[in-house]
């Protein structure tokens, strides 16, 4: 391998990265519209949802419930309605993620110290917003009723107990202190948008010379193909680098995502994936001579294992075995595991050595294969 | 007139014909992510790893840890011996939620005063802390419920029956069980066919420019509205085909059930596909090369896809964005898909979505049609 071939080959692919300003921007635009959309728009934790109440008793009790409602954050009783129907309406219509129903008897029962039942329909269709809603409908539910009883059995003349009930959860979340959804997604990002650029940059190198018949010009010089790949992926590497140090930068100052691991983990994890993937994507484009087919494979090969199977927003633990089985193949798993303990938990080498060992031999494979996978014949 | 076009048409699909790739575009990525989509996404929350530390071994403390065990949702993996190694088990991330029960937890109870109990909860995935967090209060309460009847059973015999509560009556509608599978795979058929639709729209004229057949089919007596219907028409077969493919292996592989009328879905499904060609149409008058058409393509996927609602709550965006998401087509469709699988509506309902699919997919196809005509010049 002669270094001065090598450099020829990558100021080559520089030239031709830089006069191409779209690709250019594509590459530092992403980062940048990815951390935008799903730093703002992914939130899970939900709040103000609209709630319409059919009150058929309408008396204080029944009014005092609808007023925990009002008075909970995370419900707005936007509006009163008088028949099922209405509300049955409403809910088919989205007007409302719950509907509250009161019944006739509601004083009456809770008079003659019965329980009384009061209605919670959700729309179950969003499932992880319906569940949420139920826990919160119930808090509520169990918080009015614990003071209903206590104020009868203090009108009884009974011992009423401890205020707060006899047991109290004290709940402390570590990590992630206040439950921030963009703290959760945030750092996941990093690893989509360097699939995502480094998927689309590089399944294209080779190709792109088969297509444009300049294939046929870089055979006859005397470089390698090792020389070649790493020519060809030094430029990109450099972008993704650079792309990985935008996303560190927006996620801490721009939402303040917490950063508590150290700089030096984060550059050397992130080049190694960033070595996977350039890789994949080299061999991709190597063994495919068409430029839309190669990108779509790259695509298909690392932007979907990364956004879906690496516990980015889903939970790997939650898959059905055999899924769980192949993310334990697939090198995003580790990055991303990686990238959520470095932020959050400020993990090191210590608490992060296996992942980071998966990952490194990932690289050092990939990197092996794709040496090997161009070859300098025309067939 | 009609007859040009025909000639365009027989041209376009014995292009789709022969072209391999075009073939494994249509075919495999969707069925690949339907079945992938379908199992991997989920944010239902069951056997949370979870440790539990009891300093108390009291009677009232095993009862509460037996609840734990008990339920489907936790899985007790590790029972630690102190406190350091709870702590080391949620730092290690071997445990989500760590219980703590401490030595005066059942003397508290008898006593009738408030028993605390600690709860650790790994809050890496905000989501999964949440649901959590909200089951650990589930058995919490009912367990405080069950002891103070207990109590009062042993206190005053006679009160046993009498005493007022108010309880909650869950009515789940649409997906009594909150399975994912329900929410997800309606969504996937919109997500999908706009994927392919706009890619499939936006190369098949590019790719005409990028190696120069376009202008031989410009100095052809064809007019560009019918070079224009020529492209769209196949575009718009292949996304009714890839809506019936998408959805008929979800709701008969993942068995969501299909409540509404197909009349309803396959309006909402042609007037959906009227934006998604013109916003194919719209990128190839910007575009000269396939390459570029790919890139582009993304920059207006990523957002309508995010922005739709398929998983991420529109109601809990900030109020810039929920107003971004009116220009979305799929936020509509997916509102349409979801009501005629999950929720069995009608017209009666969803017309506010079918007049806005419409005057989005119109003001689309007009911007383009005139872009694309001014692009020929």
């Amino acid at each position: 391998m002669k270094l001065g071939r090598l450099l020829a080959m990558s100021r080559k692919e520089f030239i031709q990265v830089w006069r191409d300003p779209r690709s250019l921007l594509i590459a530092l635009l992403m980062p940048v519209m990815q951390m935008v959309l799903l730093g703002y728009g992914v939130s899970f934790d939900i709040k103000n949802l609209t709630v319409y109440a059919y009150d058929q008793e309408g008396s204080q009790n029944s009014q005092a419930l609808l007023k925990r409602f009002q008075a909970s954050p995370y419900f707005r009783v936007v509006k009163t309605v008088n028949s099922y129907r209405d509300l049955t309406w409403a809910i088919d219509a989205d007007r409302c993620e719950l509907g509250i129903v009161i019944p006739f008897d509601f004083s009456k029962r809770l008079r003659d110290a019965r329980s009384a039942p009061v209605q919670v329909i959700v729309d179950g269709t969003d499932d992880n917003t319906a569940n949420l809603a139920k826990g919160y409908a119930r808090a509520v539910i169990a918080r009015f009723s614990g003071d209903v009883q206590r104020d009868w059995l203090m009108n009884q003349g009974l011992p009423v107990g401890a205020d707060s009930g006899p047991v109290a959860v004290e709940p402390r979340t570590w990590f992630n202190e206040e439950l921030e959804s963009r703290n959760f997604i945030i750092p996941g990002t990093v690893a989509l948008v360097m699939a995502l650029v480094g998927a689309l940059l590089t399944s294209l190198t080779i190709a792109r010379e088969w297509e444009r018949g300049t294939m046929e010009q870089l055979i006859s010089t005397p470089i390698t193909p090792a020389e070649v790949m790493l020519g060809k992926l030094v430029p990109y590497f450099t972008i993704g680098m650079t792309d990985a140090a935008l996303c560190l930068v927006m996620s801490v100052w721009w939402f303040e995502v917490p950063f508590r691991g150290t700089l030096v983990s984060f550059f050397v994890t992130s080049a190694l994936f960033l070595v996977v993937i350039l890789g994949i994507g080299f061999m991709i484009s190597a063994a495919i001579r068409n430029q839309l087919g190669a990108s779509m494979i790259a695509l298909l090969v690392t932007l979907l294992p990364t956004s879906l199977l690496s516990g980015y927003a889903f939970p790997i633990d939650q898959m059905p075995k055999a899924i769980r089985v192949v993310t334990y193949l697939l090198y995003s798993r580790y990055y991303v595991t990686i990238l959520k303990a470095i932020f959050l938990k400020g993990a090191g080498v210590a608490e992060l050595g296996g992942p980071m060992a998966a990952l490194a031999v990932y690289a050092v494979v990939i990197g092996a294969f794709a040496t090997r996978a161009f070859r300098k014949t025309l067939d | 007139m009609l007859e040009r076009i025909f000639h365009m048409l027989v041209k376009e699909f014995l292009e789709i014909r022969r072209d391999k790739w075009e073939r494994f575009r249509l075919l495999v990525p969707p069925l690949i992510q339907i079945i992938l989509f379908g199992y991997a996404a989920t944010f239902e929350v069951y056997r949370v790893s979870t440790a539990v530390l009891d300093l108390d071994h009291s009677q009232e403390s095993r009862e509460l840890v037996s609840r734990f065990v008990g339920n489907r949702r936790f899985d007790l993996v590790r029972i630690p011996s102190d406190r350091e190694e709870l702590r080391r088990l949620v730092d290690r991330s071997r445990v989500t939620v760590a219980i703590r029960i401490d030595p005066q937890f059942g003397q508290l109870l008898r006593k009738g005063r408030t028993a605390p109990v600690q709860v650790i909860v790994d809050g890496t995935n905000s989501n999964t802390a949440l649901i959590a967090l909200d089951y650990v209060g589930q058995i919490a309460s009912r367990f405080a419920e069950d002891y103070r009847r207990d109590y009062m059973n042993r206190i005053l015999p006679a009160y046993q029956v009498l005493m007022p509560s108010a309880v909650m009556e869950e009515r789940p509608w649409y997906n009594p069980d909150f399975n994912s599978q329900w929410f997800f795979v309606p969504g996937l058929v919109g997500s999908l066919t706009l994927m392919t639709i706009v890619n499939l729209t936006s190369f098949a004229i590019v790719r005409e420019r990028e190696i120069g057949t376009l202008e031989q089919i410009m100095v052809t007596p064809i007019r560009p509205i019918e070079f224009i219907l020529g492209k769209t028409v196949p575009a718009f077969l292949i996304g009714l085909l890839e809506v019936a493919m998408v959805a008929i292996t979800g709701s008969v592989w993942f068995r969501v059930p299909f409540r509404g009328s197909l009349l309803v879905m396959l309006l909402g499904t042609c007037l959906f596909l009227l934006s998604t060609l013109a916003v194919g149409l719209l990128i190839s008058t910007m575009c000269r090369t396939q390459q570029q058409a790919f890139a582009s393509g993304f920059f207006f996927l990523t957002p309508a896809f995010i922005l739709s609602g398929f998983a991420f709550p529109i109601a809990s965006m900030p109020t810039v964005m929920r107003w971004i998401t009116y220009l979305d087509p799929l936020r509509y469709y997916l509102v349409v898909l979801r009501g005629v699988f999950l929720k069995g509506t009608g017209l009666a309902v969803l017309w506010p979505q079918m007049v806005a699919m419409a005057v989005l997919g119109t003001v689309l196809l007009a911007i383009s049609i005139m872009r694309f005509e001014k692009s020929l010049d």
